[in-house]
C-alpha cells in the first residue's frame, strides 16, 4: 500500500509513535524514526521493524527546535530524494492542577507537542508544496477534544493542534496534500502506564466499548490515512477512542 | 532576464498568451494567490540556484520586483 513511500515518525522509539512506524514499514514504506531521548529506544524500533522484513533508520532531533527540524528535512531530502508521509507523533506530559502547573511545565508541553507539529509542518510543505503531494497525519489526542483535569498543558496542546491540522488542510488542499488528526483515547503505552489505578477506572468507565485500546489499533488508522485508499479525507479529527468521546 | 522569468511565469501561474512587462502584478494582472507566488518563487530558486527566503515573498508583487530581487543576488541573465 505504501511501497516507495519515505515517511518521518517523531517520537517514534516508544508508544504510539513505536507502533505507526511498524506499521506503515510492513506496508512497505521506508520509515524514518525520529526520537529524541532514547537512541536505544530507538534502534530497537528500527530492529523490530527489520527483523519483520521492513526498512527503517533511526534520526535523533528535537521537535521543539525549529532550527534542527529544518535541518532534519532537508538532511532526509538530500538522503531519500522526497517524503511522502509526516506524522506527528513525538508528545509529553508534565500533569499538574492549574493553580499548581509550572510556567515551565506549560511551555515544555506546548513546545514539543504543537510547536512541535508546526516545526515539522513548517519545513516539510515546501517539499510537499514541490512534489504537489503528500499526507500528514498529526497525532492529536481524547483530552484535546474533551479537556482533563490535571492536563491543561497537554490538552492545549492537542487542542492547538487540531487547530494547525484544519488550517494546514484548508492551505495546501488545492495542491494535493492531505492533512489530518488521529485522536486517540485511553490507549495502553507507558505514557498512561503512569497514571494511578483510580484514575483508569474512571477512565475506562467513560469508555463505551469498556476497554482501553492497543498502539496497533490508532497505527492501523494513522496508515491508512498515509494510503490512497484516504486520499479523499483531509481537515479531518478521526478519533480512535472506543467512544470516549462522544 | 525577463523573457525567462516570464516564461516560467506563463507556465506556472496557466498564464498563456498574456503580456507580461515589469509592471504586471502577480495579484492583480495574474490573480495568483499567495500559495501560486510561493510556489512561482520555489521554481525560481531551483532555475537561478538562488535562495528566497519566506519572509521576502511579501515584498515580490510584480514581475519587476522579482527581476530586481535577483538581480540584486547577483543573477545576470
Amino acid at each position: 500500500m505504501l511501497n516507495g513511500k519515505v515517511a518521518l515518525v517523531t517520537g517514534a522509539g516508544r508508544g504510539i509513535g513505536r507502533a505507526i512506524a511498524k506499521a506503515l514499514a510492513k506496508e512497505g514504506a521506508f520509515v524514518v524514526v525520529n526520537y529524541n531521548g532514547s537512541q536505544d529506544k530507538a534502534k530497537e524500533t528500527v530492529d523490530l521493524i527489520e527483523k519483520a522484513g521492513g526498512k527503517a533508520e533511526i534520526y535523533g532531533c528535537n521537535v521543539a527546535d525549529f532550527a534542527a527540524c529544518g535541518e532534519m528535512v532537508k538532511a532526509l531530502i538530500a538522503q531519500h530524494g522526497h517524503i511522502d508521509i509526516l506524522v506527528n507523533n513525538a508528545g509529553i506530559t508534565k500533569d499538574n492542577l492549574l493553580m499548581k502547573m509550572s510556567e515551565e511545565d506549560f511551555d515544555k508541553v506546548i513546545n514539543t507537542n504543537l510547536k512541535g507539529c508546526f516545526n515539522t509542518m513548517k519545513h516539510l510543505s515546501r517539499q510537499f508544496l514541490k512534489q504537489r503531494s503528500g499526507k500528514i497525519i498529526n497525532i492529536s489526542s481524547v483530552t484535546g477534544i474533551m479537556g482533563n483535569a490535571g492536563q491543561a498543558n497537554y490538552c492545549a496542546s492537542k487542542a492547538g493542534i487540531i487547530g494547525l491540522t484544519k488550517s494546514a488542510a484548508r492551505e495546501l488542499g488545492s495542491r494535493g496534500i492531505n492533512v489530518n488528526a488521529v485522536a486517540p483515547g485511553f490507549i495502553e503505552t507507558e505514557m498512561t502506564g503512569i497514571l494511578p489505578e483510580s484514575i483508569k477506572e474512571k477512565m475506562k468507565e467513560q469508555i463505551l466499548l469498556g476497554r482501553t485500546g492497543g498502539a496497533e489499533e490508532v497505527a492501523d488508522v494513522v496508515a491508512f490515512l498515509a494510503s490512497e485508499k484516504a486520499a479523499y479525507i483531509t481537515g479531518q479529527v478521526i478519533s480512535v477512542d472506543g467512544g470516549m468521546a462522544v | 532576464m525577463l523573457e525567462r522569468i516570464a516564461e516560467i511565469i506563463r507556465e506556472q501561474l496557466n498564464a498563456d498568451g498574456i503580456a507580461i512587462t515589469m509592471d504586471t502584478s502577480f495579484e492583480k494582472d495574474l490573480e495568483a494567490d499567495s500559495l501560486d507566488l510561493f510556489e512561482l518563487v520555489m521554481t525560481l530558486e531551483d532555475e537561478y540556484g538562488v535562495e528566497i527566503p519566506s519572509e521576502e515573498l511579501e515584498q515580490l508583487t510584480t514581475v519587476g520586483a522579482v527581476v530586481k530581487y535577483l538581480q540584486d543576488k547577483g543573477v545576470e541573465e
